[in-house]
């Protein structure tokens, strides 16, 4: 990780209006990885997406961390699917189509 | 512009609770939502939907009003001192609206009738963002295009953007562009440009994973006899020795004449050729004279 790439909590918690707490607690159910320097917290940039969504799960739909946790592994496991899907497609276009891609 | 049930939407009855509201419209948005449901035109459509229907049931005020004018909305009196009032705001706040994005375009033509600018869309509720929006992009190449590496420059939201593009892209591949999305809020980061390639294929070979494939038709003689023939590549034409008595479907592989393999410069996938061994037909008296020949020869031993 690049360090002109990270983020501190603080500023995090500051823009976002969170708790520090909640933030750890994301941390501490590995749904982020946090990053000490010189005593001083902070995420990567590549995490702000997934924060952002925990963010709406949590507080727009009032899903706990648990809950999060779970969603995530499934979306993982639905792109996975979807990666393969387009594969056995694009095999099954030889047999079927003219045309193979 | 159609009337829209939102008690139907949140499947609730008309006399529905508060507290019953926001309970269907969350066990709703929690089916719906659109990061639950990435890439999903249907979800999302309904995400909008329930949310347009809670913005309005869930608010004593638009309920009241809703309540009033239910399906009779475009008769009402009063509605249409409304909206006559709301058309002139509308003409003053429509500006700011759309340099929101069409992203943000959350509610139906029945409520901006309705309510005309009076909507908090739900994105309006959330934490504010600091990331960047993220860009989803098309790009539509043949199989051909994708034999060598492309460089091509994209407009996106009227920022040019310079791709290379590697060779061996498969067919709805999906790239990350990092940092060419929306500009951060706070000096946050910038969101990413995510594009798919559609790849569709006009060449004579089939393309499995790193593979091409190809059939080529041997006329009976050469399959029997033998011979030499040209095929074609993406890298050229390349000649073959066919050796004598070679059978219908069978398959050469020619190593390294294959598709590029992804992000592995000079890596090459394998041609596969298969051979169809033709029947001549519209044959001459003397070439049956000479078939039967060698029938006889074949039978007689």
């Amino acid at each position: 990780m690049a360090d002109n790439y990270l983020i501190s909590t603080q500023k995090l918690c500051l823009h976002y209006n969170l708790e520090l707490s909640f933030v750890n607690a994301l941390s501490k159910f590995g749904l982020i990885e946090v990053k000490i320097i010189d005593q001083m917290h902070f995420i990567h940039q590549d995490q702000i997406s997934d924060i952002e969504k925990i963010i709406r799960l949590h507080y727009e739909l009032n899903i706990n961390l648990e809950g999060i946790d779970i969603i995530f592994n499934l979306l993982q496991k639905q792109r996975e699917m979807r990666n393969e899907l387009i594969d056995l497609k694009n095999r099954l276009s030889f047999y079927e189509g003219d045309y193979m891609l | 512009m159609a009337f829209v049930d939102y008690y139907k939407i949140l499947n609730i009855s008309k006399g529905a609770t508060e507290k019953e509201i926001k309970s269907a419209y969350r066990k709703l948005a929690r089916k719906y939502h659109p990061d639950i449901n990435p890439d999903n035109k249907d979800a999302e459509k309904k995400f909008k939907e329930i949310n347009e229907a809670n913005e309005v049931l869930s608010d004593p005020e638009k309920r009241k009003k809703y309540d009033k004018y239910g399906q009779n909305w475009e008769h009402g009196e009063e509605y249409e001192k409304a909206r006559r009032q709301q058309q002139q705001q509308q003409k003053r706040t429509k500006y700011q609206y759309s340099q929101q994005g069409s992203s943000d375009n959350d509610f139906s033509d029945f409520f901006e009738s309705m309510f005309g600018g009076e909507k908090t869309s739900y994105r309006d509720r959330r934490q504010p963002k600091f990331k960047g929006q993220d860009y989803n992009a098309e790009l539509h190449l043949t199989l051909k295009d994708l034999y060598t590496t492309q460089k091509q420059v994209l407009t996106v939201n009227n920022k040019k953007i310079r791709l290379t593009i590697p060779a061996g892209v498969h067919n709805g591949q999906v790239i990350k562009i990092k940092g060419k999305g929306g500009d951060g809020v706070n000096n946050g980061p910038s969101g990413d440009l995510y594009i798919k390639f559609i790849i569709t294929n006009k060449s004579k070979f089939k393309r499995v994973d790193n593979n091409l494939h190809q059939t080529i038709h041997l006329d009976l003689y050469t399959a029997i006899l033998g011979g030499e023939i040209t095929v074609p590549t993406f890298d050229g034409k390349v000649k073959l020795q066919i050796k004598p008595e070679t059978k219908n479907e069978t398959k050469i592989k020619l190593k390294g004449k294959g598709f590029p393999i992804y992000k592995k410069e000079g890596q090459y996938g394998d041609m596969i050729i298969t051979y169809r061994i033709e029947t001549p037909t519209d044959l001459t008296v003397k070439e049956i004279e000479l078939f039967k020949q060698l029938q006889k020869i074949k039978n007689n031993g």
